[in-house]
């Protein structure tokens, strides 16, 4: 077997279980760490290419671990936790996490999740982007600056189409809304979440079939934007 | 003599016996047997006091109770405390250590036994000033007499052994003679013997002893506001002692007689004071007539003795108003009436407080009086010259009368002399000499200078009456506004500050009341007491009097403190800082005040609690409904995943080892299905009852954010693609909708959660409304169904937590529109529910603020 390598930083045993059964039938092996110190160990020795992340760790808050890791790793971090407030999302991800996943969660979603993760490092570490992105119906030409859904054409203004192509270049992801407001609007902005939200909406109108009832980019509510990708 | 020496004997036999004992303050006066016995005992260190220039040493009383000995040495009991200690009296600093479960061993000289005070002064003419109460000594578990007879107590104050030498001259000539000294040793005797037959007798009476000496008699004394009642009162405490017998102190107010003068009334309370502190009980008889109100109060309790002072007035008023011996002889009946001698009336006892001074003399009144009867000579002598006016006496009497009612009774007596003589001077012949020619003007001399005389008295009497009632009409006033506005207020804090204000206003001085609420709130705010005053607000809570300034204990404060009482509570305090002792009638009133507003704050406390306790009992309930009703979801689904999930294991074991085929995979896949759904049920339960706990929190739990109403519809619909299913929702949310301030993951919940019902309770596939307008600052928003819509009546209470209505075949938790209400009403918006072609359910919220502009 040869299938991605995966850490897994976990401490109880029935969810370790549960994780061990259903990753490793689907062709991942795995690393098992049950302390914060564990892991980073094992993340230093055997460069794994993704982290599963608790946060109640006995030893160090799994926050605080992914915070560290994150100054000498890019490896992509998904963090699975009980916590499931919007603030604690919030700040695993604003904190370096790429994903966040709330327990109790299936196991298909947490296998999207993974993929997408893993997509995302495949894809920068090739160091080449596709020029065109295709998802649903929108497709995306990253070179002309051209949106078109369902064939037809759509005019957006520059913001709009900073966003569209933030969240189409992270798609199946969570976004911030504090990630969203750096890239597009600049540092300056990152407490401005309403112009996320009015931009969006207006986006929506443009790109969405019924803008109350969105397929391509869903809200994450309290946390942002994912794009959905199948 | 040699009472400290045999304290110290005692007390170093203690020590032997490894009692904890501890020197607090003993007197060596210099002597060196003495001073041998308190080497190598633990001495307490004193506290000083600076006093005119002075170091003045004291028990340090919180000293010793802070070290807690289990018995101390305090000497010379009757020691009055340097000016600014807690106590004006050694015997209270005693008194409160014993209080705090310390022996103490103390000394004391007979002298200086309250009782015995005047005894003593008829012995020596020496008059002690030094008191201690009887009460005190009868405190005493133990009583040793230090005994010496006279001619060997003279030898040793010769040798210096009693006082020191240079001292000793003097004491000697002054007190110690031996006539004294005989005389004192005899009384000192008798009083130990008196005590030891009070311990016989308790003896007697704690072992059921037949009480053969058990007393039928009871003594009444009458205690007046003039000075020999004191003496009096102290004679009966001596009578009543010998004859083991209750007494009684008694003052009568008569009805209609006038109140009595400050002075007097001091000097009254006082009388009764002592008497209390001297065991007796106090009462206050109204009555037409002294001897009526005495005699029947002795009738009806069986009173054996009445006792009462000489008569010290002329015969003469015996003769006017009828004698009150007199009267009480002749009604006496069976009882005994004892008279005793009444005359030493100059003797002001030390507890007396001071007569009020006289007023200072003031000179403008005289000038005044005098101005007008130069007024009133120059008015008769215009009449007389222009219309012959015969009798301008008349008009001299005006300027008694005016003098009397303005002017005071000295100005007015003196006008009426002036008048007489001006009168004399100028109008009656031979004008210009003060001589008389006609024998019948010294009648009108008289008369004139007579009805100024009763005029003045009459006009004084009215005066200070009418100040009186004045006086007790303004504390009336005062209370009747103090309880109103008590009245009127809810909530502590507005009835401290309440009572507070009115003190502030009632005694014309800074107040602050200091609640009892364990981190002592000072109301008005900022009006807290300064570390100096902490210890009187202290000892008034703790002893339950009125503490301070002006009283017996801490009298040197600058701050006076009336504990607020109710029952066997102290509920705070109210301190006033006046400039002066109050006066002795605005110190019963300050009772009256702090009873008040004690109770007001009891009320307020009380009406606290309840409100407290009702909102305990409405959480009682809602947790015990909120745990049946959780156990019961929480064990469904628990039960059928254990159910499920132990099938398929048992089945799967039992396949493997009977070797045959395991359960037919539709009948798996079923099983699986079914978990899962419960897992899932399960899920939404626990996230309703953490939203639940969340939404207690109100406003507060509140993350407020501008946000376009679309998104939150939008994501609470994507949320619920799967369950919507093919089923159509008709949004209508117009483009020009403004931008919301809500919690949008709250609201968010809130939309999931109406549509989970709506899906719930209307049949698959019926279609769904949402609309959204503006109307009057007010966001509104309606869902509609074309389901079978609320049963009627049912409206409101479909948004009670745990409501469920009766649906076959749906399991609920009854809390999702609860949960719904509670978003909808932190926001201060709100929710309801009616029927229009299926169920309605419309949100409402008022917009606030201004949203915020956004760049494009």
């Amino acid at each position: 077997m040869n299938g991605p390598l995966i850490l897994i930083v976990e401490d109880e045993p029935q969810m370790l279980r549960f994780i061990r059964a259903s990753l490793g039938s689907h062709g991942y092996r795995l690393l098992e760490a049950g302390t914060a110190q564990e892991a980073t160990q094992l993340a230093t020795t055997h460069a794994p290419e993704l982290i599963l992340m608790d946060l109640g760790l006995p030893d160090m808050d799994g926050l605080e671990l992914t915070k560290q890791m994150r100054e000498w790793t890019r490896t992509p971090i998904i963090v699975i936790s009980a916590r499931g407030r919007e603030d604690d999302k919030v700040l695993a991800l604003d904190a370096g996490a790429d994903d966040y996943l709330t327990k109790p969660f299936g196991i298909n979603e947490l296998l999207a999740r993974i993929r997408v993760a893993l997509r995302h490092v495949r894809e920068a570490a090739s160091n080449v982007s596709e020029p065109v992105l295709t998802i649903r119906d929108l497709t995306l030409d990253l070179v002309k600056r051209q949106v078109l859904i369902a064939g037809k054409e759509v005019h957006l203004t520059p913001t709009e189409y900073k966003l569209l192509a933030l969240l189409a270049q992270h798609r199946g992801k969570v976004l911030t809304h504090r990630q969203i407001l750096k890239d597009v609007w600049g540092p300056a902005y990152a407490n401005q979440s309403h112009y996320v939200r009015v931009h969006m909406a207006e986006l929506r109108k443009k790109v969405e079939a019924d803008p109350a009832r969105p397929k391509l980019v869903v809200t994450e509510p309290g946390v942002g934007y994912r794009m959905r990708e199948d | 003599m040699g009472k400290t020496y045999r304290m110290l004997q005692v007390a170093r036999e203690l020590v032997e016996h490894e009692v904890d004992v501890a020197v607090g303050l003993v007197e060596t006066h210099g002597r060196y047997e003495t001073a041998a016995l308190l080497l190598g005992m633990p001495l307490l260190p004193r506290r000083k006091f600076a006093y005119r220039g002075s170091v003045l040493e004291e028990l340090d009383v919180d000293g010793v109770l802070a070290r807690k000995p289990r018995v101390v040495l305090v000497d010379e009991l009757a020691h009055t405390n340097a000016p600014g200690s807690r106590h004006q009296k050694r015997w209270q600093d005693v008194v409160e250590l014993l209080d705090a479960g310390i022996d103490v061993y103390t000394t004391l000289n007979v002298q200086h036994l309250e009782s015995l005070n005047d005894v003593v002064a008829q012995i020596t003419g020496v008059r002690v000033r030094e008191t201690v109460p009887d009460a005190i000594l009868e405190r005493a578990d133990e009583l040793e007499l230090v005994d010496l007879a006279p001619e060997e107590l003279l030898v040793r104050l010769k040798e210096g052994k009693v006082y020191i030498a240079a001292q000793a001259e003097r004491a000697a000539t002054h007190f110690f003679r031996r006539g004294n000294l005989l005389a004192l040793r005899e009384l000192a005797l008798r009083q130990v013997a008196e005590h030891v037959d009070d311990d016989v007798l308790e003896y007697r009476e704690a072992h059921g002893v037949d009480a053969t000496w058990a007393t039928s008699e009871r003594i009444v004394v009458c205690v007046g506001p003039a000075p020999a009642s004191a003496r009096l009162v102290r004679a009966v405490r001596r009578m009543a002692t010998r004859l083991r017998s209750p007494w009684v102190a008694a003052y009568v107010e008569v009805s209609g007689r006038a109140p009595l003068a400050e002075a007097d009334r001091v000097r009254l309370e006082a009388h009764l004071a002592l008497a209390e502190s001297l065991g007796a009980s106090i009462v206050r008889l109204d009555g037409l007539g002294v001897g009526d109100a005495v005699l029947g109060y002795a009738r009806k309790h069986n009173v054996t003795r009445i006792v009462l002072g000489k008569p010290t007035h002329a015969r003469i008023w015996d003769r006017l108003r009828g004698s009150l011996l007199d009267e009480l002889v002749r009604g006496s009946g069976n009882i005994d009436v004892h008279v005793i001698s009444g005359d030493d009336e100059k003797v002001v006892t030390h507890d007396a407080p001071r007569d009020a001074p006289g007023a200072p003399f003031e000179l403008r009144p005289y000038v005044l009086a005098t101005a007008l009867v130069a007024l009133m000579t120059a008015v008769g002598w215009g009449l007389r010259e222009a219309f012959h006016v015969p009798d301008v006496e008349m008009l001299y009497l005006v300027a008694v009368m005016f003098a009397a009612l303005r002017l005071g009774r000295g100005p007015s007596i003196f006008v009426a002399g002036l008048s007489v003589a001006t009168y004399d001077f100028f109008f009656v012949p031979p004008y210009y000499t003060l001589a008389v020619r006609d024998g019948r003007y010294l009648l009108t001399f008289t008369m004139m200078f007579g009805l100024g005389f009763v005029m003045s008295a009459l006009a004084t009497r009215v005066q200070r009456q009418e100040r009186a009632a004045r006086g007790r009409e303004e504390r009336t006033r005062a209370l009747y506004a103090l309880s109103r506005e008590l009245g009127d207020s809810q909530a502590e804090p507005e009835v401290a500050e309440a009572a507070a204000r009115q003190a502030a206003d009632a005694f014309g001085v800074p107040a602050v009341i200091v609640a009892d609420d364990g981190d002592e709130t000072a109301w008005p705010p900022g009006g807290g007491l300064l570390d100096a005053e902490q210890a009187v607000c202290k000892w008034a809570k703790e002893h339950r009097t009125i503490t301070g300034l002006g009283t017996a204990t801490l009298p040197g404060a600058k701050v006076l403190c009336a504990p607020l009482v109710v029952g066997d509570q102290v509920l705070g305090v109210l301190a006033l800082r006046p400039e002066a002792a109050l006066p002795h009638e605005q110190r019963a009133f300050l009772e009256t005040f702090a009873r008040q507003i004690a109770f007001a704050l009891e009320r307020v406390r009380l009406t606290e609690q309840a409100r407290l306790a009702a909102i305990k009992a409405k959480t009682e309930e809602l947790r015990s409904s909120l745990l049946s009703s959780v156990s019961h979801d929480l064990r469904t689904p628990l039960g059928v995943l254990t159910g499920t999930a132990s099938t398929l294991r048992d089945e799967a074991r039992a396949a493997g080892a009977a070797e045959r085929a395991a359960l037919a995979p539709h009948v798996q896949r079923e099983l699986l299905d079914t978990m899962v759904e419960e897992a899932e049920r399960l899920e939404r339960l626990v996230k309703n009852l953490l939203d639940m706990t969340r939404l207690e929190g109100g406003e507060l739990a509140l993350k407020r954010e501008w946000v376009p109403l679309v998104e939150v519809v939008g994501s609470a619909l994507s949320h619920l693609e799967h369950l919507l299913g093919t089923r159509a929702v008709y949004t209508h949310l117009p483009d020009d909708l403004p931008l919301v301030s809500v919690d949008p993951v709250l609201l968010e919940q809130l939309f999931i959660n109406l549509l989970e019902n709506a899906i719930k309770y209307t049949p698959e596939g019926s279609p769904f409304t949402l609309r959204a307008r503006v109307e009057s600052a007010t966001l509104v928003v309606e869902l509609a169904d074309q389901g079978p819509g609320v049963v009627v009546g049912d409206e409101e209470r479909i948004f009670e937590r745990f409501y469920r209505g009766a649906h076959p075949g749906k399991s609920s938790a009854g809390l999702g529109l609860a949960i719904c209400r509670a978003i909808a009403e932190a926001h201060g918006g709100t929710l309801t529910a009616r029927n229009d072609g299926g169920a309605v359910f419309e949100f409402r919220l008022p917009l606030q603020g201004t949203p915020p502009t956004v760049e494009a």
